[in-house]
């Protein structure tokens, strides 16, 4: 019993860890490769530079640091929603919708930020309930309603920002018309603060935006691990029909789960569009913000505290990648990110095969120990 | 009268590529593969085909004999699709993968892909590849006289070659799906594998199949959305893959509900983006922008029917879950 015990173990987090940093170190060859294909002469500055530029300078620092927070946000998203079984492939409609909130309230209501953040963070779990109560209720693929909302969030948020005469720029003396208004002109109580953080970093990105996105992993973190809640969602996640029948109510925890995730994805919107360095433009194709926090959730496979890493990993190269430029196009970031992301989707294979190693060592290791001791000892081996 | 004329065309013009697709992604999900990879696939499939139509245009043969180049530039956008839609065929066959993992990842690959490709092919800055005069089917092509009729305006406005192979490949795919041993098989597998297996069907392979299939005909939807979309390819194909998908799921994954559900959502896009044209639409003159109303309006007719209908939709039993031979 005690051989079979150690043997059902859960596979440990380190070797998932390692499975992604071998998926990392693949992508990255296959990047180095790319560049040397495309032009031998400049390959080796640019990859350099590729993975080296984020913490060149304390300015391009802060810069990773400030694509990173909503790129948590979106992760958290993302990784959230796949615990409970779930595909949110809807991140970037909630990350829109809560963009409009936070700017809505910053611009025409004139609020103060943590406000404007609060409204961000409703307007994704408004954003949220939909695909959940449509599953929940009617039995409709998540992935299809996302995916409709993404668009109808898109078509909405730009017809209310234009009938919202205060919202563009040009009312307050902006040239565009297609933009909202910049907020240090509009409203700069509603910036998110800097704390002294920009003097310091001697970056105009750097602001507090990064140790909230933080906070907010930490709370998904305990509420997934630490709360009866959270062990409900996962196990609507692992097994739905088994939790039905352990009487787990699985429809209320879908919406649940779909809200919360849509709230973070909004905080995300909030969070980047409050910051004061990029303006909302009325396009009409989706934000591609939304959609980076796929990767970021498979990178981390959706644990909260590995999204922080995954994050700052996939913002680190996309400074470098814009450092690349103009000898290379800065999408190549893109191929190493998707070449990492389908290594990373056999991870469970690697996983496995590591932990197997592992286990076989331990095993190997534990029965050599039983031979000389009882058993109780042998399991303290093992863990 | 024209007006008339020019929605019906634009509505068929907008509605191979969401037809060819979903019927892709049906192929894909009936072999038990979750195909999320379909937008990916149409950027390969329409960047390569583009490619190949300016290599035509230079070259000389496609001024020449421009439906003979058009024809091959199908072919092209076909098999270029089916080899990267192999490749998430090798992550969820072989190696058991996630494979809505597997499919993020390339559609992820394909724009980026495209991006870096059009560069080293074009120069720097080059992002666009222009589609050549010549790809469309005019009367000229036909040898009749221009005439300023209905017939003629709905007809000629915009005609591809695509279309007319798009009406051949959706019967072809309800006869092979519904008539023939191999569709039986597919529908097997997608439903319960163990089963197709204890009767001797390589559950594999025929996923393969599935995947292979969905990988042609997505190609092939990335050439005829690029062609109905504009002058150029710009590596994007603005969600259709995702779209396509969704019109799969409305038409229950089933061929003849798909081509409803493709003409429906194809119209209501139409009809959103004639609204100012169209005298019987309500214009909503207070309303700012109001154009935004009715783009948006085949997202949420669609959520709608679909809610109207969830009581008889019906997914593949087997889709997204890898097949393990010792499992049972």
């Amino acid at each position: 019993m005690e051989a079979k015990k150690r043997r059902t173990l859960r596979i440990p987090g380190s070797t998932s860890i390692l499975a992604s940093l071998i998926s990392i170190g693949v992508g990255l060859i296959v990047g180095l490769i790319l560049l040397y294909v495309l032009n031998a002469k400049a390959a080796g500055g640019a990859f350099i530079s590729l993975v080296t530029t984020g913490f060149r300078s304390t300015d391009k620092f802060a810069k990773m640091l400030y694509q990173a927070a909503p790129l948590i946000m979106t992760g958290l998203s993302v990784g959230f929603a796949f615990k409970t079984g779930l595909f949110n492939i809807g991140a970037t409609g909630q990350y829109t919708v809560g963009a409009a909130f936070a700017l809505i309230g910053a611009i025409q209501f004139q609020l103060p930020w943590y406000i404007c953040l609060l409204l961000a963070f409703i307007g994704g779990a408004i954003w949220g309930i939909f695909p959940g109560l449509f599953k929940a209720l009617y039995n409709v693929n998540e992935v299809i309603t996302s995916i409709m909302f993404n668009w109808i969030a898109m078509f909405a948020v730009n017809l209310t920002i234009n009938n919202l005469p205060m919202m563009l720029a040009k009312y307050w003396g902006g040239a565009q018309m297609d933009r909202t208004a910049n907020l240090a002109q509009a409203n700069p109580s509603a910036l998110i603060p800097r704390m002294g953080l920009d003097v310091l970093m001697k970056s105009n990105y750097m602001n507090i935006s990064i140790f909230i996105a933080i906070i907010f992993a930490l709370i998904s973190w305990v509420i997934l691990s630490k709360t009866t809640f959270g062990y409900e969602l996962k196990a609507c996640g692992y097994n739905r029909n088994a939790s039905i029948y352990a009487g787990i109510n699985a429809k209320r925890n879908i919406v649940l789960s779909m809200v919360i995730s849509g709230a973070f994805a909004g905080v995300g919107g909030g969070l980047y569009f409050l910051a004061g360095t990029g303006q909302y433009t009325l396009v009409k194709q989706l934000l591609s913000a939304g959609f980076n926090g796929i990767p970021v959730a498979l990178l981390a496979t959706s644990n909260p505290i590995g999204t922080i890493f995954s994050a700052f990993f996939v913002s680190y190269i996309q400074v470098g990648g814009d450092a690349m430029q103009p000898d290379f196009v800065k999408e190549i970031i893109d191929i190493i990110i998707s070449v990492i992301i389908y290594l990373a989707a056999f991870a469970l294979l690697t996983r496995e095969l590591l932990a197997r190693g592992k286990q076989r060592r331990a095993d190997d290791a534990a029965d050599a120990m039983d031979a000389i001791a009882p058993a109780p000892e042998a399991k303290d081996e093992v863990k | 009268m024209n007006i008339l004329a020019d929605i019906v065309s634009a509505t068929i013009l907008f509605m191979i590529p969401l037809l060819l697709v979903a019927l892709g992604g049906m192929f894909s999900e009936r072999s038990g593969v979750v195909n999320i990879a379909l937008e990916g696939i149409m950027i390969i499939g329409a960047l390569c085909s583009c490619l190949f139509l300016r290599y035509m245009d230079s070259s000389g043969f496609g001024p020449a004999h421009p439906q003979g180049a058009m024809f091959l530039a199908i072919l092209v956008s076909a098999f270029s699709g089916a080899i990267f839609a192999l490749l998430l065929a090798f992550a969820s066959v072989n190696l058991k993968a996630d494979q809505t993992i597997g499919g993020t990842a390339l559609n992820m690959l394909a724009p980026a892909f495209a991006i870096v490709l059009t560069w080293a092919i074009q120069g720097q800055g080059q992002t666009t590849i222009l589609i050549p005069t010549w790809a469309r089917i005019t009367q000229e092509t036909l040898g009749i006289a221009v005439k300023d009729n209905f017939f003629q305006a709905f007809l000629f406005k915009s005609f591809y070659q695509t279309t007319i192979w798009a009406v051949f490949l959706f019967i072809i795919a309800t006869v092979l799906l519904y008539k023939t041993r191999f569709g039986l098989r597919l529908r097997a597998c997608g439903e319960h594998p163990q089963a197709a297996d204890s009767v001797g069907v390589n559950v594999y392979r025929m996923r393969y199949a599935g995947v292979f299939i969905s990988g042609l005909l997505g190609g092939i939807g990335g050439l005829a959305y690029t062609l109905a979309a504009g002058s150029a390819f710009q590596s994007t194909v603005a969600g259709y893959g995702f779209l396509a998908l969704a019109v799969m799921i409305f038409g229950n994954w089933k061929p003849l509900n798909i081509l409803g559900a493709s003409l429906f959502f194809a119209l209501f896009k139409i009809l959103g983006s004639y609204s100012g044209s169209i005298p019987f639409l309500p214009k909503f003159d207070n309303i700012r922008a109001s154009e935004y109303i009715y783009l948006m309006l085949p997202y949420i007719v669609t959520m709608i029917v679909l809610v109207l209908t969830s009581k008889k939709s019906r997914a593949p039993k087997a889709e997204g879950i890898p097949y393990d031979k010792g499992r049972r």
